[in-house]
């Protein structure tokens, strides 16, 4: 066991595929020589070389466009998106063509990539750095998408992300990469498509992925001294969803709270609440509730910011609320 | 107002080739040339839908790039991809039963004429939207340098040729990669077809420096014009970037001069084309120009042509019998693709 920060978990997994396939190669900005924004390919570059761990020009369409590539014609490449809002500029060939492009060849082609970097609100870096950008892909047919929490499941996951032959789209939290956590000496993979049970529980189903799961374990601590025994599940996987997790907790709670970072209208949550009605509505004795962030452009202003975000004592009162049935 | 680029003169290269090759050539540029003419007819029949852009007129340059290629290279298209199809070696059976939305289709029904994909002939599609395909071909020419420095492949020397418009290098894509490609010496092929027209948008209107091969220079890659009419001379241009790309020197610009014979596509009603334009460019007609010159240097007979001819006529014919009885995909399959694992 040794304790390892989210960072280094990350940069682990890169390594160890790196070594143990020599088609993973890594490109983005800043990967190479300065080792990545957040020292996630730290010193990669001097062990792999500039082909492996490849600085690319800003022109993040077309190197997204240029992994496509890579990945249809034998590749395995991981695109670090410096932040991930800057995706945005490559959301054409991140959906027409990492999306779409296995079906519209009719399978001719496979799409073995990985694009991953930091996101969510970090502390006042102003309305563009701070996006979460899940709930913007999670339309696009053919990609799935993760989002790690720990220092644990940041490793595991990576390697699986790293070894799917799709398009995985892979969420960090600017705030998580200096969480300290004991991990295995031995080799581990976690499943891209399976959500973790955080804390059994009885009285509701806390549904919650990145950031936000650290606030709900906070808000648990003050619900377990009154008495109330939540079931928290950390998504991971958000799409596909795991119902396989979801469904039997909401059978065996009958309340689901939803807390996100991601943006209300439009969100994970929404789409969550629209699934939970097609597959559970019977099951439910109150009615879905999602905590989200406000539908603002993120504030500099750091109280303002705050605001934006959910934060750890309203999860606790939405949970004693629904639990009181005062929803 | 913008003034219109006068064709400029070409020096007429001092082109060789053999009987075999010409001929080749020549079955290629003939098989493009029916291939659409049928689609034609079967579009306007009501027996093929969508957006289909074809490609009359611009076979020089398919024909002179693809078929300078090795099996083994990697061809990029756009939504006029057809005829880059066919000249990669894409039966034409298995492209037409695509246009028939067809199980037996190159992209199984799923693509339709703007996606045109075949892993066994190395065709990396078939993208609908301007400038998408570059970036992808980049990769494969990245992966091409990747196989020989990184793994240290020596037999990884594969060329990729990157086809797209006049209309596309305006677009931001085309400079990023092209700097990309220099930067890192990639061994790829840049042609430019400019026809003049993006849809309804003449080339002058649109392009602050129309002559698109001189913008190679600030990358410091070679940038050749071309008589895109002339496949004698695109296969000379593309024989030369194709071997300096395989010897690790980099990438080409070439720009050939073409006209698309037909509308942007068969829904265009191609109303801003003038009369006289259309004209003189038919009178250049690829195809006609490459029989005389067969024919003048000895090279075929007429009785030659015409086995050829009218052997592309029985595949065209065959394509299409093979096309209508095909089956179409099973509702089943509705969700088949999406994964790898699918």
């Amino acid at each position: 066991m040794a304790e390892t920060l989210l960072f280094n978990a990350l940069r682990e997994a890169i390594d160890e595929e790196m070594g143990r396939d020599n088609t993973v190669f890594v490109l983005g900005e800043d990967v190479g020589v300065y080792g990545g924004s957040y020292k996630v390919t730290k010193d990669l570059y001097d062990k792999y070389g500039e082909l492996r761990v490849l600085d690319t020009p800003i022109a993040e369409n077309s190197f997204t466009g240029m992994a496509v590539g890579a990945a249809m014609t034998g590749l395995r490449p991981i695109i670090e998106g410096m932040n991930m809002g800057f995706l945005l500029l490559a959301f054409n060939q991140i959906a027409n063509n990492a999306g779409m492009l296995r079906y519209t060849s009719g399978g001719n082609f496979k799409i073995p990539m990985v694009i991953r970097g930091p996101g969510g609100v970090g502390r006042q870096l102003g309305a563009e750095h701070s996006q979460r950008l899940e709930a913007y892909f999670q339309a696009v047919p053919g990609l799935k998408i993760v989002a790690c929490s720990t220092p644990y499941n940041a490793k595991g996951l990576l390697k699986a992300a790293i070894r799917d032959d799709n398009p995985v789209l892979f969420f960090e939290h600017v705030l998580l990469y200096n969480l300290k956590e004991d991990l295995p000496n031995h080799e581990y993979i976690v499943p891209l498509d399976k959500a973790e049970i955080v804390r059994p529980g009885k009285d509701v189903t806390i549904l919650t992925y990145s950031r936000m799961r650290h606030h709900v374990m906070q808000a648990v601590k003050g619900l377990e001294k009154k008495g109330i025994d939540p079931e928290v599940i950390d998504l991971i996987s958000l799409k596909p969803l795991d119902f396989d997790t979801i469904g039997p907790s909401i059978q065996k709670t009958h309340r689901v709270i939803i807390v996100e970072e991601c943006m209300k209208t439009g969100g994970i949550g929404a789409e969550i609440i629209a699934s939970i009605n097609d597959r559970y509505f019977d099951e439910l004795d109150a009615p879905v509730v999602r905590l989200s962030s406000q539908d603002i452009p993120t504030p500099y202003n750091g109280k303002l910011e705050t605001l934006t975000i959910v934060q750890p004592k309203q999860i606790e009162a939405a949970v004693e609320n629904m639990v009181a049935l005062k929803v | 107002m913008v003034q219109e680029r006068t064709l400029p003169q070409f020096q007429a290269p001092p082109a060789q080739i053999s009987p075999e090759d010409g001929l080749v050539l020549y079955e290629d540029m003939v098989l493009g040339r029916y291939f659409e003419d049928k689609c034609a007819e079967m579009y306007y029949r009501g027996k093929m839908f969508g957006f289909v852009h074809l490609y009359n007129g611009q076979e020089a340059v398919s024909s002179g790039v693809i078929k300078s290629l090795r099996a083994d290279d990697y061809v990029c298209s756009t939504y006029r991809d057809h005829v880059h199809a066919l000249s990669s070696g894409v039966p034409a059976k298995n492209v037409m039963a695509e246009l028939f939305g067809k199980e037996t289709g190159c992209s199984k029904g799923r693509g339709g004429s703007m996606h045109l994909f075949s892993s066994e002939h190395n065709l990396l599609g078939g993208f609908a939207f301007i400038g998408e395909g570059i970036p992808v071909a980049l990769g494969a020419a990245f992966q091409s340098r990747y196989r020989r420095d990184a793994l240290g492949d020596a037999s990884a020397d594969q060329v990729t040729a990157c086809f797209f418009g006049d209309g596309t290098s305006n677009n931001g894509q085309f400079f990023e990669c092209l700097n990309m490609a220099a930067l890192w010496k990639l061994p790829i092929l840049f042609v430019v077809e400019n026809n003049k027209w993006a849809i309804g948008m003449a080339h002058e209107r649109a392009t602050s420096q129309p002559e698109i091969y001189k913008k190679a220079s600030v990358f410091g890659m070679p940038g050749v014009e071309v008589d895109g009419m002339d496949v004698m001379a695109v296969r000379a241009v593309a024989q030369e970037a194709i071997a300096r790309a395989r010897a690790g020197e980099g990438p080409t610009l070439i720009e050939c001069l073409t006209y698309r014979f037909r509308g942007h596509s068969l829904a265009d009603p191609d109303e801003l084309r003038s009369k006289a334009e259309k004209e003189t460019w038919l009178a250049r007609d690829p195809i006609k120009r490459f029989e005389a010159y067969l024919l003048e240097h000895n090279l075929a007979d007429e009785g030659a042509l015409k086995e050829v001819r009218d052997r592309i006529q029985t595949r065209i014919d065959d394509a299409l019998t093979f096309a209508e009885d095909s089956p179409e995909p099973s509702p089943d399959d509705l969700y088949k693709y999406i994964f790898a694992e699918d």
